[in-house]
């Protein structure tokens, strides 16, 4: 039983297939020194303007498209936000297009737009173009929306996912697996009491107090495939080992709790308001700090180094015993016993 | 809800490992029968901690992994039948099967969908009177229950659109299989945690009773795995000193009361009875099944549909038999990470979450 010739599921979860659908069918033809750079946005040179603008994309299919703390709507404008925030620059402008079902509520979508308009409020940016399609009744879920944004990249800063170094420590901004949990849990109704809220937010200000601050050689947010896939794709873009501790990493009492009930693990579970820094030892702790004193990293943590190895990421338990920490393989499934 | 942070320490743990060491005197090897035994103790490094002459060895407690080819195909064949909603816990829907699986099914346009709970299957069934809603019953004593009570609902309910392909397993009679086999040398068994929850700890006495060899019931914290390692030593301690017999221990106390939970136990009994199992790589193990008593053989989707599939082909050179029975680690398989991965798996223990294969592969053949 070998790969499969027709997409799956898992091609969508941000694991190891997500990685080879993009590599072999994707980037052979598309193929460009833009699109290698492989990171969460493009790095364009403008020549005329002599500056660098990021330019994204990303398409949002989230079910169910409301949940605590957050909806499709506002993960679309923080998505796209955050993607150009993890090369330094500031977002400024972003399209939304949408995929309608026949027969959505008018005044579901309008909600959404709602949600949209305040999260590109909060985000400091302008939505300055868009599409509308409607396509028959069966042909979509609902709704789907993609959002593309352009930002600038400042003078002299050089963010990248293949520029980590050995020495460099690695800092998570908050607490993992919140949106996850929070989606999961109103997708199935499981109806878990508890603080489980998405924390879908966007982090531009976190970012720029960042890059006041000091140096950083990495910048990712852990969404799809969790902290570990993203850590595993450093990893791989920098070739270094990542060696991360366990009792290091925040983790909400109730996202854990809910994750254990469902049979999921925290490390690889969604992630749409954190980022991972990546940053020289000499400038972490001041980094740290001023993390610290912005809302969105309040929780933030030094949680592993870099190192020089084969391209892994290592986890220490919080026993003390070492392990790798792979990449997702296919989807998050709820298990038997 | 019990904070299980407290079996998780560090320190604690540091003095069960340094209490094993201090226990340990020779070379030893004791077999977990659970598939959450298998992956907790890859995930927590359990390996790494203890001394390398403590051999853990998995035994055939993952239902996915032992689920027969013959019914995952029949399972594949029942999904793809017009008018069918197949609904099963997730795990399943990767395992391949001679040609398929269910994952890829669903991607050719069988109705396939992943619940959380049987009692879902029951909801789909009233929503959807046209069509015929079948539930993968596939699992030991631990999830058996909970599938039988949806039975009895249904029929309380009068779903007559609501069946379950029984593929249920029971753990006693396959570790006597193993015992009786002879061909792997077992000083001492972890049994699993919530299988014994259901069936209590009678169901294990037998092993110290005929095959001298030392049970604890364990939990699945790192704590309780190394404390149970601590209580098999310390049985082979005293045995070896004192002449004292081997017993069942039951370390797992807070999930495991002596007598099990009857109400359980008393339903199974109502609904189904003991039968031969065919369990997948290892062969036929009479007492091990489930199947459905003649009053509820209408709800036995196996006897309900008729599918017609070809005959199964096993995977050639898989040997998740022998590493379901103690007789390799699944590093020793010369397709272990190459030709067989957890996204092109040959063989059900490297797919199933719960698998020895995976576990390996995903937590490091060093754990």
């Amino acid at each position: 039983m070998g790969v499969s010739d027709k997409i799956l599921l898992a091609h969508g979860s941000g694991g190891r297939l997500s990685h080879e659908l993009i590599e072999t069918v994707f980037k052979t033809r598309f193929s460009n020194a833009l699109l290698n750079q492989g990171d969460d946005a493009a790095e364009c040179k403008l020549q005329t303007a002599n500056c660098k603008i990021a330019f994204t994309t990303d398409s949002y299919v989230v079910k169910p498209l409301f949940f605590p703390g957050g909806d499709i709507g506002r993960l679309a404008v923080c998505g796209t936000v955050n993607d150009l925030a993890m090369k330094g620059a500031k977002a400024l402008y972003l399209s939304a297009g949408f995929i309608i079902e026949e027969g959505f509520s008018l005044e579901t979508l309008e909600k959404v737009a709602d949600s949209m308009a305040a999260a590109a409020k909060e985000a400091g940016v302008f939505i300055v173009t868009g599409d509308t399609k409607v396509v028959d009744k069966g042909a979509c879920d609902g709704l789907f929306i993609n959002t593309s944004g352009v930002g600038v990249i400042p003078q002299g800063i050089e963010i990248s996912g293949s520029l980590a170094v050995p020495g460099d420590v690695v800092i998570i901004s908050g607490t993992i697996g919140d949106h996850g949990a929070a989606v999961i849990n109103a997708r199935n109704n499981f109806g878990l009491s508890g603080n489980l809220l998405s924390d879908a937010a966007p982090l531009g200000n976190l970012v720029s107090a960042i890059l006041k601050t000091g140096r950083v050689n990495v910048l990712r947010d852990p969404t799809r495939g969790g902290l570990a896939t993203t850590l595993n794709e450093i990893a791989l873009q920098s070739k270094v080992t990542i060696n991360i501790e366990e009792d290091k990493i925040p983790v909400k009492p109730e996202v854990k709790g809910a994750c254990e009930m469902l049979g999921l693990d925290p490390l690889y579970v969604a992630n749409e308001g954190k980022l991972i820094a990546i940053v020289p030892r000499e400038d972490s702790e001041k980094i740290l700090k001023a993390m610290r004193q912005d809302q969105l990293g309040k929780d933030a943590a030094i949680i592993g180094k870099v190192e020089a190895g084969k391209p892994q990421v290592l986890l220490t338990t919080f026993l003390g015993s070492k392990r790798p920490l792979m990449m997702l393989e296919g989807e998050s499934l709820p298990r038997i016993c | 809800m019990i904070n299980l942070d407290k079996f998780r320490d560090p320190v604690v743990a540091a003095k069960l490992v340094k209490r094993i060491e201090g226990l340990c005197d020779g070379p030893y090897s004791f077999m977990e029968v659970c598939g959450s035994h298998t992956m907790a103790i890859s995930q927590f490094g359990i390996r790494g901690l203890i001394p390398r002459s403590i051999k853990l060895l998995s035994g055939p407690g993952c239902p996915v992994c032992v689920t027969s080819l013959y019914d995952i195909d029949r399972m594949i064949a029942l999904a793809g039948l017009k008018d069918v909603i197949f609904t099963t816990f997730g795990d399943m829907i990767r395992v391949p099967g001679s040609h398929s699986s269910l994952r890829e099914a669903k991607s050719q346009g069988a109705d396939v969908r992943i619940l959380y709970s049987p009692l879902d299957a029951l909801q789909i069934a009233a929503e959807n009177p046209g069509k015929q809603v079948v539930f993968a019953g596939v699992g030991f004593e631990t999830t058996s229950p909970t599938i039988i009570a949806t039975v009895l609902e249904a029929k309380e309910k009068g779903l007559e659109n609501f069946s379950v392909y029984p593929a249920f397993k029971t753990v006693p009679h396959a570790l006597k299989a193993i015992l009786e086999s002879g061909r792997t040398k077992i000083d001492g068994f972890l049994c699993p945690g919530h299988v014994s929850a259901i069936i209590g700890s009678a169901p294990y006495q037998f092993i110290p009773a005929e095959y001298q060899i030392p049970c604890v019931i364990a939990g699945f914290e790192p704590l309780d795995i190394l404390e149970s390692i601590v209580m098999l030593l310390e049985q082979l301690r005293s045995h070896k000193k004192e002449g004292l017999a081997f017993s069942v221990q039951t370390e797992y106390r807070r999930g495991v009361p002596d007598a099990g939970n009857p109400n359980a136990l008393a339903m199974l009994d109502k609904v189904t009875e003991p039968c031969t199992a065919e369990w997948r790589a290892i062969g036929s193990i009479p007492e091990t099944g489930l199947c459905f008593r003649e009053k509820y053989v209408s709800f036995d989707a196996a006897k309900r549909f008729e599918v017609d599939v070809p005959p199964a082909i096993e995977p050639q050179g898989c040997i998740c038999g022998q590493v379901m029975m103690g007789l390799h680690q699944p590093d020793e398989c010369p397709m272990f990470g190459k030709k067989c991965t957890p996204e092109s798996p040959v063989g059900p223990c490297m797919v199933s979450s719960e698998g020895a294969c995976a576990a390996w592969y995903k937590y490091g053949t060093e754990n």
